[in-house]
């Protein structure tokens, strides 16, 4: 078996595809005006930046003056959700609605946000990941400020019923967010047909460079200020403009976006190959619904291992992939996400995620449905608790 | 996070992985629900540790500092071993992350706890030989 190099991992970033790099390279050494200088060169930015706005708000059914350019996707986060907070309190209203299992940009800004006076509720998922929009209507009180569900899971994948949320949140008139890193680029999101009142996104899981964001917010919310000082991102978010990242990030979600269904044509079989074939191993599971979820998404748990151990002998198979273990997430606790969906914790910790995207071959497929086995094999044959399991005696 | 050489040596080609068939002591310390346990067989001549063996569940600093734990005692007498500190595994492994240093701590108290089963199967109180071993705390 010959080794090879398969990256696997594009829920954590991705690589600048040719197409943004080749956009962005004028901007570092020729074309690196401030966008906000009135000769030219200055002008000259001031129309890329625009542009790529125009790219960003035409990939996702919004309005150009609805986006506004952050650093990351987590800046983004923080922004809607401090920032409608903020907007809210002053109405009195003092209430969040969330989901158990957001990505921390989102969970961690709520825990901030319960420390000076905000009540949050955090909404269940279903075993197989996927968040009820009655539970939502359920949630949602008099002084509800902001729901914010996330639109695609990063770990399992899974999609949420993003149209249905958006629709409880505005029977009850109250702002909806969604944290679509995951999904921009996957699924088609239209946010007026959705919607979906505010909307985060991040370049780098979308072949953009990293630290550039979007916040889309719609037209009629306001929002403070996040960054004050110069008038760039109409007043809300000072700072001269990464030209380079915006110009490669509209370029990206273009990209991204133009081809959804035929990407997911070729990833979709790919991937439920690579489902199925780890399944045949004895003492898996699939966690996450397995047809609400992102065409390249495989998360499964291999019980009598531990993660990180696991992607410690795949990375010397080439294969680059990732884990809900608490030794990957830097606590003792494993990821929120897995014990979310009713997963004890000696399983979670032994969680493979795979990421794929279209260029990860049918050949790649056969090499990590060759690898995984083997690795887990060994890995379990050192293992204790592989051992209890076997004798039929109690893993504690 | 950033492992030495040593560590991903000792984590790709672990020493001593198995077990012993009737060893003298055995030792378990840890629980899957932490994500951590390690067992460790031991065989004793005459004071001395001639074999040690061990079976791991756990990330690869945990699989490594088993697998340097059970190189520091091989051949050593008993009062060495009791003498393991994990520091001293740390050390030997050139350095673990900080995050990971709970992993020599398990190593260390896996030996302790194969000793005081070596103990126990003698007919002798281990308490104030081996001393308490400490459980990880959940």
């Amino acid at each position: 078996m010959e080794k090879r190099f398969i990256y696997a991992d594009n829920a954590a970033t991705t690589a600048v595809s040719e197409e943004v790099l080749n956009a962005m390279l004028p901007h570092f050494r020729t074309a690196y005006g401030n966008a906000s200088s009135i000769y030219k060169l200055g002008r000259d930015a001031q129309r890329d930046v625009e542009e790529a706005r125009d790219k960003v708000a035409k990939a996702i059914g919004a309005e150009p003056k609805e986006i506004f350019f952050t650093s990351c996707g987590s800046e983004s986060d923080n922004w809607a959700i401090k920032g409608i907070a903020e907007t809210m309190a002053k109405k009195g209203k003092k209430h969040i609605v969330t989901s158990v299992f957001e990505h921390h940009a989102v969970l961690h800004t709520c825990e901030y946000l319960a420390k000076h006076g905000f009540e949050i509720t955090y909404v269940p998922v279903s075993d197989k990941g996927l968040v009820d929009p009655e539970d939502v209507k359920n949630a949602i009180r008099e002084d509800t400020a902001l729901v914010t569900i996330m639109y695609a899971n990063n770990e399992i994948g899974t999609i949420q019923p993003i149209e249905e949320i958006a629709a409880v949140c505005h029977e009850k008139n109250v702002i909806f967010h969604t944290d679509a890193v995951q999904a921009v680029g996957h699924v088609e999101i239209d946010v007026k047909k959705q919607g979906i009142d505010m909307l985060s996104l991040s370049g780098h899981k979308i072949h953009a460079q990293k630290g550039i964001g979007v916040l889309y917010v719609r037209k009629g919310i306001t929002l403070p200020n996040l960054i004050h000082g110069g008038a760039q991102e109409r007043n809300k978010r000072a700072g001269t403009e990464n030209v380079p990242a915006i110009v490669g990030l509209g370029v990206a979600i273009e990209a991204a976006t133009r081809n959804i269904s035929e990407k997911a044509a070729v990833i979709i079989p790919r991937r439920n190959r690579l489902i199925d074939g780890i399944l045949q191993l004895p003492y898996t599971r699939l966690n996450g619904d397995r047809e609400k979820r992102l065409p390249g998404n495989i998360n499964i748990s291999i019980e009598g291992i531990e993660g990180e151990s696991l992607l410690l002998m795949l990375d010397q198979y080439g294969i680059c992939a990732s884990s809900g273990s608490a030794c990957t997430s830097g606590s003792l606790d494993p990821s929120h996400v897995l014990l979310s969906i009713g997963l004890k914790h000696e399983v979670a910790h032994g969680s493979l995620r795979l990421s794929i995207e279209d260029d990860v071959t049918d050949e790649d497929v056969d090499y990590i449905l060759e690898v995984v086995p083997k690795v887990v094999e060994r890995l379990r044959s050192m293992s204790p608790v592989w051992e209890k399991m076997m004798n039929g005696e109690e893993v504690k | 996070m950033m492992y030495s050489e040593k560590v991903l040596d000792h984590f790709s080609n672990p020493r001593n992985v198995g077990e012993i068939e009737n060893a003298d002591g055995v030792g378990e310390i840890g629980n899957a629900k932490c994500g951590d346990i390690m067992k460790m067989y031991l065989k004793i001549d005459n004071g001395i540790i001639t074999d040690a063996k061990f079976k791991t569940f756990g990330c690869g600093a945990a699989i490594a500092t088993s697998s340097m734990a059970t190189e520091l005692i091989k051949g050593k007498s008993i009062d060495d071993a009791l003498k393991l500190t994990n520091d001293a595994v740390v050390e030997a492994l050139d350095g673990l992350p900080a995050v990971k240093i709970h992993c020599s701590v398990l190593a260390e108290q896996a030996v302790r706890s194969a000793l005081s089963d070596y103990y126990t199967k003698q007919g002798i109180d281990p308490l104030p030989i081996v001393g308490e071993i400490k459980e990880p705390e959940e």
